[in-house]
């Protein structure tokens, strides 16, 4: 449900799949499926964990494992990220299929949509074929119910030969069937006879070749049928683990290679080619999952895509409104987050000053040292409050806000409606699905961008994703334009121009990305734009209780623990610079002095470039670093209101001006640490990181030089 | 029984029936993941709102496919009923 805590920041990195067992006697389950069918909401319900869920497909991106207690057995579960088919065509799903076939899983749980169960039994079938141990649970009932679409449960699974569970994964009851069926396959000792999906004769024939032989070998669990089919479809990336799963030497055997060639003459005199093969094997899976559902799966409509999604759509998706109505969206949401965060933040500012203030008093009574109170009070804990105070109401109220967006359905639209401008800049569209994630955690953002399968075009949606900004910098830019540029008079006009000119600033990074992939992929990155498929999914009604509560506090925990782990140590450093004096100067005022003639340049300061530079670790402490660069100086220490932190600022000669360019450079400067260290993840590349730390920098120096320059010449 | 006609050249709310995929590699292997096969019958959902891509009903699950892969995929216009 969501980003939480678990998917952005340095959890977004993945760290590659390690099965950790608590017992060893502990089973592996893996759970695999088509993308969006619900997979990891069956997964959280059965863990208890809060992996991501999102109504997009391909969401999940990496394995993920939890742990989940039967009666019977214990089993490491693995959320394997969504996939078609076996037949893998990216990375990604070279990553499921690899643990489906040879990751030893002691079974497969194969999450399906009621709502298009004979596509997703296509998949089924196939890794029924490979020779695992298989329970299908058709997930999604609820919704099926909806649609007037009945599946006969019982009657699929006599026809599959395995168990077929219903479930409503949102529902935690309909899982005990699940997990009944799951205990009952793994203590049933013998396998179960491997499904046959039937082929057409001339590839019975060939494939019977090698599978004579191999039936001899041992093939650990994996089906001789399947094996020999593989061996004849050679394909080289499953050649590859073949040979490491089975040994080198196996492939080699003269018998077998012998079988396969005299597979390939029989093929051959049946005028089939090796693309022939694969259009007939998947044409047959098709066809199979296809008869195996007549009469399983009862339509009560006479189409399986609903009334109201087709409303929807033609709002969302239409000509005329869409992008009117994104764009209204936008409007909304921002203008939400900066109303409703206008409550607690007051609240919260007076609650921390005045404990900041008895905590004052306290030291003062004990007779602490006036460094002690400097460093904790007027450093540490007060940079902490405006933190808590400012920064953190807007993010926790954005960032549900947008979950709700997503689980709704509606992001695959935008990428749906965005396509074409990326087209025209040789770009996937699910590069805006990437976007989007980008404003919740760009970090998230660039983990997600493995959705798109050319390795181009998910490297241009990687190295422009911080141009949307992120939910740590939201609040920073809210802050800043509320002082600037529209006052603290409040009311309903305030907001609205908060929000619209929020939604200007967002047009404008993503103006940038369309600019910058466009240049990027004439230049460095230069390429046509590769096909795709984009699965635009059934609108849901998203859970608005449970996201509110889980987003909200995961959101509270998770930018209090990154701004006390960061806040203090840059408190610290700030109060050392401050008081530690080399010459006739504080460091603080060399560093900033040091820093100063280029920040001018660029119509900021060097306390300001300071403060940046700073705020690698996490974004939300630049302007508290800021803050407390400048109260370390001077006489102001009322930061109880934004009204209050205006005139410390102008006191340090902001102008209009100034916010302008700290509003761009926070739009466009380097990334934060953690969104680095995933983009090194991701590409492998110190190149490619470099450069996504050179661009936006590059970009947001130009623009601040450029409109300090304007700026200048219009005054003259 | 209709001329084929390319996927992209279909009307909202139109049907059709697969006649011939063209689509060669990857995006081949894809749609035929996604169960697109011949005589799959698809509808016509609707189009992007910029234009260049089709959304379109296969197998109970809505595709959006850009026109210049839609280019390769044949169908056979069905006669709605009623």
């Amino acid at each position: 449900m969501g980003l939480t805590k678990g998917s952005v920041g340095k959890n977004a990195v993945d760290t590659g799949l390690e099965i950790r067992r608590r017992s060893p006697d502990d089973r592996v389950v893996a759970l695999a499926g088509n993308p969006n069918v619900g997979k990891s909401t069956v997964f959280n319900a059965l863990t208890g964990m809060n992996q991501h869920t999102g109504n997009w497909p391909g969401k999940t991106v990496t394995n993920a494992q939890g742990y989940c207690k039967t009666n019977q057995h214990g089993y490491v579960l693995v959320d394997i990220p969504g996939t078609y088919s076996l037949f893998a065509h990216s990375a990604e799903e070279e990553v499921a299929r690899n643990f489906i076939c040879f990751g030893d899983a002691d079974a497969v749980i194969v999450v399906c949509d009621a709502s298009c169960i004979e596509r997703n039994l296509n998949l089924v079938l196939q890794i029924m074929e490979s020779g695992a141990r298989v329970v299908v649970c058709v997930n999604l009932m609820d919704e099926a119910k909806r649609k007037k679409i009945s599946v006969d449960l019982t009657l699929l699974s006599q026809r599959l030969g395995v168990p077929v569970v219903g479930t409503v994964a949102k529902k935690k009851r309909t899982l005990k069937e699940l997990v009944a069926a799951l205990d009952q396959t793994i203590d049933t000792p013998q396998r179960r006879e491997p499904m046959h999906i039937p082929y057409p004769d001339a590839v019975e024939r060939a494939l019977a070749l090698p599978e004579a032989v191999l039936e001899r070998g041992n093939l650990g669990r994996l089906e001789s049928r399947w094996l020999s089919l593989r061996l004849l479809d050679c394909d080289k990336a499953l050649t590859r683990e073949l040979s490491t799963y089975l040994g080198t030497e196996f492939l080699r055997d003269e018998e077998l290679c012998k079988a396969v060639d005299e597979a390939w003459e029989v093929l051959a005199e049946n005028g089939i080619d090796s693309e022939a093969l694969k259009d007939l094997l998947a044409e047959a899976a098709v066809c199979h999952a296809e008869k195996l559902c007549r009469g399983a799966v009862v339509y009560g409509t006479p189409t399986q895509y609903s009334a109201l999604d087709r409303r929807l759509d033609k709002i969302l998706t239409g000509k005329v409104t869409a992008y009117p109505v994104m764009l209204l969206l936008l409007v909304l949401i921002f203008w939400l987050t900066v109303t409703v965060s206008n409550i607690p933040s007051g609240w919260l500012s007076d609650v921390g000053f005045w404990m900041l203030e008895r905590l004052s008093e306290g030291l003062y009574a004990i007779g602490a040292p006036p460094w002690l109170e400097g460093v904790l009070v007027d450093g540490v804990l007060r940079v902490l409050v405006w933190v808590v105070s400012v920064m953190l109401p807007p993010m926790a109220i954005f960032f549900p806000l947008f979950t709700l967006l997503e689980d709704a359905g509606y992001l695959p639209r935008v990428a749906y409606n965005l396509d074409r401008p990326f087209h025209r800049c040789n770009a996937c569209g699910k590069q805006a699905l990437t976007m989007c994630m980008g404003f919740g955690c760009n970090a998230a953002g660039i983990v997600g961008c493995r959705i798109i399968d050319s390795p181009r075009e998910r490297l241009l949606a990687i190295l422009t994703n911080s141009f949307v900004p992120c939910n740590g910098r939201f609040p920073a830019l809210i802050a800043v334009l509320t002082m600037f540029f529209i006052g603290f008079s409040g009311g309903f006009i305030g907001s609205v121009t908060a929000a619209l000119l929020l939604t200007a600033i967002i047009l404008f990074g993503i103006l940038a990305t369309f600019a910058v992939t466009k240049l990027l992929s004439v230049t460095l990155l230069r390429g046509e734009a590769s096909s795709f498929t984009l699965e635009l999914p059934s609108y849901r009604r998203p859970q608005v209780g449970k996201v509110l509560v889980r987003s909200i506090f995961d959101r509270t925990l998770f930018v209090l623990g990154r701004s006390v782990a960061v806040a203090a140590p840059a408190g610290l450093v700030i109060w050392l610079l401050a008081n530690v004096t080399v010459g006739d100067m504080t460091l603080l005022s060399h560093t900033a002095a040091f820093l100063d003639p280029f920040a001018r340049l660029m119509g900021l300061d060097g306390v300001i470039l300071l403060a940046f530079i700073l705020g690698f670790p996490a974004n939300e402490i630049v302007i508290p670093i800021m803050l407390m660069a400048y109260l370390s100086n001077g006489t102001l220490t009322d930061l109880s209101s934004l009204a209050a932190t205006k005139d410390i600022l102008v006191a340090n000669g902001w102008t209009w001006a100034t916010a302008v360019c700290v509003l761009i450079f926070f739009l466009f400067h380097w990334p934060c640490s953690t969104t680095l260290l995933t983009v090194k993840k991701e590409t492998g590349s110190l190149k490619w990181t470099a450069l996504a730390a050179l661009i936006p920098t590059l970009l947001g120096i130009v623009l601040c030089i450029l409109f300090t320059a304007i700026v200048k010449i219009i005054a003259f | 029984m209709k001329e084929p006609i390319k996927i992209c050249e279909l009307s909202v709310g139109d049907c059709a029936a697969v006649y011939h995929l063209q689509n060669a590699g990857t995006m081949r292997r894809r749609l035929q993941d996604l169960g697109l096969i011949e005589n799959t019958v698809v509808e016509c959902i609707g189009k992007s709102p910029g234009g260049g891509l089709g959304a379109y009903l296969i197998r109970g699950a809505v595709i959006a496919v850009r026109d210049e892969d839609g280019n390769h995929i044949l169908v056979t216009p069905l006669e709605k009923d009623g």
